[in-house]
Parts: structure tokens; C-alpha cells; sequence
């Protein structure tokens, strides 16, 4: 048990002290949300016209600190695949510690970073006009992990199964952009969608994590929240459990 | 007291079928405590299969094998903790400064937090890498990654140190200074070496050599009584028609000639007494003729009539390590 927990801490400690080092990446992966928010938020609140254009940078803010947390949690749990062809990866697995651990340090490191990120752009509230309450803002961290955890997990599932580089860039394609493009963090999805198009809004975990966040930090629920809750802790649990068998089976 | 006699390494029947290729099939052998054993074997004949099984990393699929009295199989943990290991290919951290690589090996091998700092400090002297230990491995040379993978491998004190082809790529002053280490490391830290190789000489520094051709060891000895077993000096000539040169040659002393690579070579007791009565037997004309004592190259040839390393091989990497310097110098 000692082992495995030094497992998850030093592997956890390696994700943070990776992120730390690499200023050019936290500089463009920070920049990058701020120009979604700025650029797209203010190019098209012309369009939305009702109700004067602030609303809706505001609305799509809390979208925009979800796809920071997601893409940065894929992204870390992706590099994986890195390691494998780097060979580091073999040095973790031949360590005299279980494998569980090594996808739960990886799972919660890459969490952490994608924290980190989110709270950059959480930083940039005053801007868009909005300030949170202590209580808000807790609660914000708090999902934002939750997100953070069950996408790193998922980013891992990806990685243990996939070999090549191509083949995550078909997964990025095929599962990525629709699971954020249809999570309601750009364009509200309740209404005048079409029946298909509502399913899989409705299938999409990433939905009820945007739905947590915005109605945490600016109102208008769709779901409960505990329901929000429930969806992302529970699709996280899923399949970090499946990620942990394969790691375990694959030699 | 230490019982310098015990075996570390029991291997019985071991054996490795990846989906009905059988890369390892059954071998058997035992390594004694502080010994150099050495695995020598051409591309593909399942040294690296081997290793990874001794190192809980594959799982056998037949026999068994026990690592400093633990199973590889049922006791896959304790296995891990008394092993060291460098791999045949990189496995270090390139955008963790080297430092950083040892800390993260120690902390995962429970090296106790008070001691790593110095046997850190300790490993990184003994390569000699102290001078750069701050700087990210991205911006080591090949033969420094070597070395600081072997200085990881050292670190949390191993009972066994498994390197698979320590040397390979590097010059030969890299490949002396390594060897260097490891019969230091033998002497000052008593620990057992299992290592690969493919380069002859360097089987030449092991105390036993196991010879492994296509899953199965042929040989298992010193390399002095494995030389010895050639029975004699080598001879080594060409002429104008080997051919007809061969057949004098059995008609004339009734001793075994092998053709390889437009040369012939005969195995003789006190060669130097031999050659020039060769010389004015043979009525064919000898163009160039060689005496040498045995290298394990014959004692490969011997066993298998063919050379480790095909000459076409070698000249390929000749080739590409000339390809890869050109570049390097390009950029
Ligand atoms: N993961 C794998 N899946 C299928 N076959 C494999 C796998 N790894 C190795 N083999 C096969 O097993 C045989 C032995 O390979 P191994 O890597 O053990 O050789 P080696 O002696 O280490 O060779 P080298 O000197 O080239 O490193 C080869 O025929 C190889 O193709
Ligand atoms: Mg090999």
C-alpha cells in the first residue's frame, strides 16, 4: 500500500514539475482560451444581438474554462503515448509499484495541470465583468476537478489503447471536438435543436460539466446539480476503471 | 557470513511463444552470486525476450525462474526491488534534468528520503556526470544517456543489475569507460551482472557466457574453456579456388575446412607448425593466408556454422553510423 501511494505521488509530481518547467506551453495553452473568449465571444456577440453583446462572452465563458480543463486533461493523459515511445514508460512499468498507481498518479497529475489552466482563465472574470463569492469560486474548483479528473481519466483510456500518434488525432476528430462542440459551451443546446442532435447533447458527460459550471458561476441550470455531479464523477469512475484493466493486462 | 557459492538466477525450462512465434524455448541455467554472465546471441534470438521475463515484465509461458530467491511470476514485486535494470532501448526522461531522473527513480524504488540525496550524489560520480547532473537530459549525447541509465539503475542498491546491450551505438572509448564501471561495480558493490551483448570482445570481460541462437542456449561456459573447446589455432586463407583449396586440404590432413565469405578456415592444433606445411602442400595458389588463437566469433561458427554478425549487417551499420554523423555534422 506505501508503495502504491508513493507510486501516485511521484508520478503526480512528475506531470506538475513537467507543466512548471514548460513556460512556452503554459504561455500558448493560456493564450489560446483568452483568444476563443475574446475573439470568438466578441466577434459573435454581433450576432446575438438580444440583450446587449456582453451576454454572451459571459455566457460563454464557463465554456471556455471547460474546454481549457478538457483539452489539457487529454492532452496530459495522452502523453502516455509520448512515454511509450520515449520509452519511459517501460521504467515506470518495470518499477516495484502497482500499475493502478501509476494511471491514478498520471490521472491525478494531469488533473492538476488542467486545474491550473482553468484557473488561468477563471483569472480573467473582472474582465468579462463577472466576480464570484468565496463560495462560487470553491465550488468552481471543485468541478473543475471533477471535470478535470474523469477527462484525464478518459485521455488515459484513450492512450492505453491507442499506439500511434495518427490514431489520436482520428480520436481528436471523431470523439473531441463533437464532445465539446456539443456540450453547450459555445451555443446553448436546450432548445431548437434537432431530436438526434438533443440526444447527443444529452449522452455527452461533457454537457453536465459545462451545465455545473456556468450554472455555479453565472446561473441558468438545465440539470441539477447533483445530477451534474453524479454524470461526471461517475462516466470519470467508468472509465478509469476500464483504463486501469487494460494498463494492468497489457504487456 | 556470505555464501559466495549460492546461485542468485535459477532459470528452469523457461519460455516465451508470442502468438505461436517461439522466442525463447525452454532454457535452462543458474547465475552465482557476484558473477558477470553474459548472453550472446545475433539479432533476434531472444536475449532481450529473456531479460524482460527475469524482469517481471513479460510473462513466461512456460518454466519457471527465481531473481534473488523470488519467483518472476508469483512474487513479481519482491523480483522488482532486488533488480536493476538499463534497457536495450532509451527509457529516460528528456524533459526531466538528470537529477531529476535519479530523484524520480528513487522515490519510486523507496529509496528513503535521507539517503537518496547521497547515493544520488554518489552514482552521478561514479559515471561521471556530475558536472551536467542540472541540465535536462534532452541535451545529453548518447553515450551520457548510457551512462546516466546505468547510474539509475545502480540507485536504489539492486541485488542484480540486468543490462540489455549496455553499449550498443557507442564509440569505443564510451564502451571501454562503461566497462570500467561495471567491473567496478563488482568488485566495490559485489552485485551480479546479467548483461546481452552482441559485440564478441565484450562477452571476452564476462566470467560465463551463455551463447543463444533462436530461442535455445548452445553453449554455456567461460569464454577460456568455450574458446578452448575449438580445438586449437584458426587458420584463415584464401586462394585462387577455394573450392578445389578445400578439397586438397581434407584429402591431404583430413582436417575440416568451412568456406565463409570467400574464405576458408580450418581449425588445427599448433597452427604455427601447420601453416607452412599447408603452404607447400597445397597445389592450389594461397593468396593471403592468417594464423590467429580463437575468438568466440569461432566458437559461435563452430556451433552454428555461421558468424554472429553477418558481414552484410556490419556494413550496414557502418553505413548508417556514417549517415548519422554526416547529418549531425550538418545541422
Ligand atoms: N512483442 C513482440 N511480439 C512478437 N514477437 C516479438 C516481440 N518481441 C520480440 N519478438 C520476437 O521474438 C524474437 C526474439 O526477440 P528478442 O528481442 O528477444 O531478440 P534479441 O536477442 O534481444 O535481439 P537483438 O539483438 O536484436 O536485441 C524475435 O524473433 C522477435 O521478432
Ligand atoms: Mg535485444
Amino acid at each position: 500500500m506505501k508503495s502504491a501511494l508513493v507510486g501516485i505521488y511521484t508520478l503526480w509530481l512528475r506531470d506538475v514539475t513537467r507543466f512548471i518547467r514548460d513556460k512556452p506551453r503554459i504561455i500558448s495553452s493560456s493564450v489560446q482560451p483568452l483568444l476563443w473568449l475574446f475573439v470568438l465571444g466578441l466577434g459573435l456577440s454581433t450576432a446575438f444581438v438580444r440583450g446587449g453583446g456582453s451576454d454572451y462572452l459571459r455566457f460563454i465563458y464557463p465554456g471556455i474554462i471547460a474546454m481549457s480543463v478538457l483539452f489539457t486533461s487529454i492532452f496530459s493523459a495522452v502523453s502516455i503515448i509520448w512515454d511509450r515511445e520515449f520509452g519511459f514508460l517501460k521504467e515506470v512499468l518495470a518499477a516495484p509499484i502497482p500499475r493502478w498507481s501509476v494511471a491514478i498518479g498520471r490521472a491525478l497529475g494531469g488533473s492538476t495541470v488542467a486545474v491550473m489552466q482553468g484557473t488561468i482563465v477563471l483569472l480573467f472574470a473582472p474582465v468579462v465583468g463577472l466576480s464570484f463569492t468565496a463560495a462560487q469560486l470553491l465550488l468552481a474548483f471543485l468541478l473543475m476537478f471533477m471535470i478535470a479528473f474523469s477527462m484525464t481519466s478518459f485521455g488515459i483510456l484513450i492512450a492505453v489503447r491507442m499506439h500511434t500518434h495518427e490514431g489520436f488525432q482520428v480520436v481528436v476528430n471523431f470523439i473531441l471536438l463533437p464532445m465539446f462542440f456539443l456540450s453547450g459551451a459555445m451555443f446553448p443546446t436546450q432548445k431548437g435543436l434537432p431530436v438526434w442532435m438533443h440526444v447527443l447533447v444529452s449522452i455527452d458527460p461533457l454537457s453536465y460539466g459545462v451545465d455545473a459550471l456556468r450554472q455555479t458561476l453565472i446561473g441558468n441550470p438545465i440539470y441539477p446539480i447533483w445530477l451534474d455531479i453524479l454524470v461526471v464523477v461517475c462516466f470519470g469512475a467508468i472509465v478509469l476503471a476500464i483504463g486501469v484493466w487494460y494498463f494492468e493486462r497489457n504487456e | 557470513m556470505r555464501r559466495e557459492l549460492k546461485t542468485i538466477i535459477e532459470v528452469e525450462k523457461l519460455a516465451k511463444d508470442y502468438n505461436g512465434l517461439a522466442a525463447v524455448k525452454g532454457v535452462s541455467f543458474e547465475v552465482g552470486h557476484g558473477e558477470i554472465f553474459g548472453f550472446l546471441g545475433p539479432n533476434g534470438a531472444g536475449k532481450t525476450t529473456t531479460i524482460n521475463m527475469l524482469c517481471t515484465l513479460l510473462r513466461p509461458t512456460g518454466g519457471r525462474a527465481s531473481v534473488n530467491g523470488f519467483d518472476v511470476a508469483k512474487n513479481r514485486l519482491a523480483v522488482r526491488k532486488s533488480i536493476g535494470l538499463v534497457f536495450q532501448d532509451p527509457s529516460l526522461d528528456e524533459r526531466l534534468t538528470a537529477v531529476e531522473n535519479l530523484r524520480f527513480h528513487g522515490m519510486i524504488y523507496g529509496v528513503p528520503r535521507l539517503e537518496r540525496g547521497q547515493r544520488i550524489k554518489e552514482v552521478l560520480d561514479l559515471v561521471e556526470l556530475s558536472g551536467r547532473q542540472e541540465d535536462l537530459v534532452r541535451t545529453f549525447s548518447g553515450g551520457m544517456k548510457r551512462r546516466l541509465e546505468i547510474a539509475r539503475g545502480l540507485l536504489h542498491r539492486p541485488k542484480v543489475l540486468f543490462l540489455d546491450e549496455p553499449t550498443l551505438g557507442l564509440d569505443p572509448q564510451t564502451r571501454h569507460h562503461i566497462w570500467e564501471y561495471i567491473n567496478q561495480l563488482r568488485s566495490d558493490e559485489g552485485i551480479t551482472i546479467f548483461l546481452t551483448t552482441h559485440y564478441m570482445d565484450e562477452a571476452e570481460h564476462c566470467v560465463r557466457i551463455a551463447i543463444i541462437d533462436h530461442g535455445e542456449l548452445i553453449a554455456i561456459d567461460t569464454p577460456q574453456r568455450l574458446k578452448e573447446e575449438v580445438g586449437g589455432d584458426v587458420i584463415v586463407l584464401s586462394t585462387e579456388d577455394n573450392k578445389r583449396a578445400a578439397r586438397e586440404i581434407v584429402e591431404k590432413f583430413n582436417v575440416e575446412v568451412k568456406e565463409l565469405n570467400g574464405e576458408l578456415s580450418l581449425q588445427v592444433k599448433s597452427g604455427d607448425h601447420f601453416m607452412p606445411k599447408l603452404i607447400k602442400a597445397l597445389e592450389t595458389r594461397v593468396t593471403s593466408i592468417s594464423l590467429r588463437r580463437p575468438t568466440l566469433e569461432d566458437v559461435f561458427l563452430n556451433l552454428t556454422g555461421r558468424k554472429i554478425r553477418d558481414e552484410k549487417v556490419e556494413g550496414w551499420d557502418q553505413l548508417r553510423s556514417r549517415v548519422r554523423s554526416q547529418r549531425r555534422r550538418a545541422r
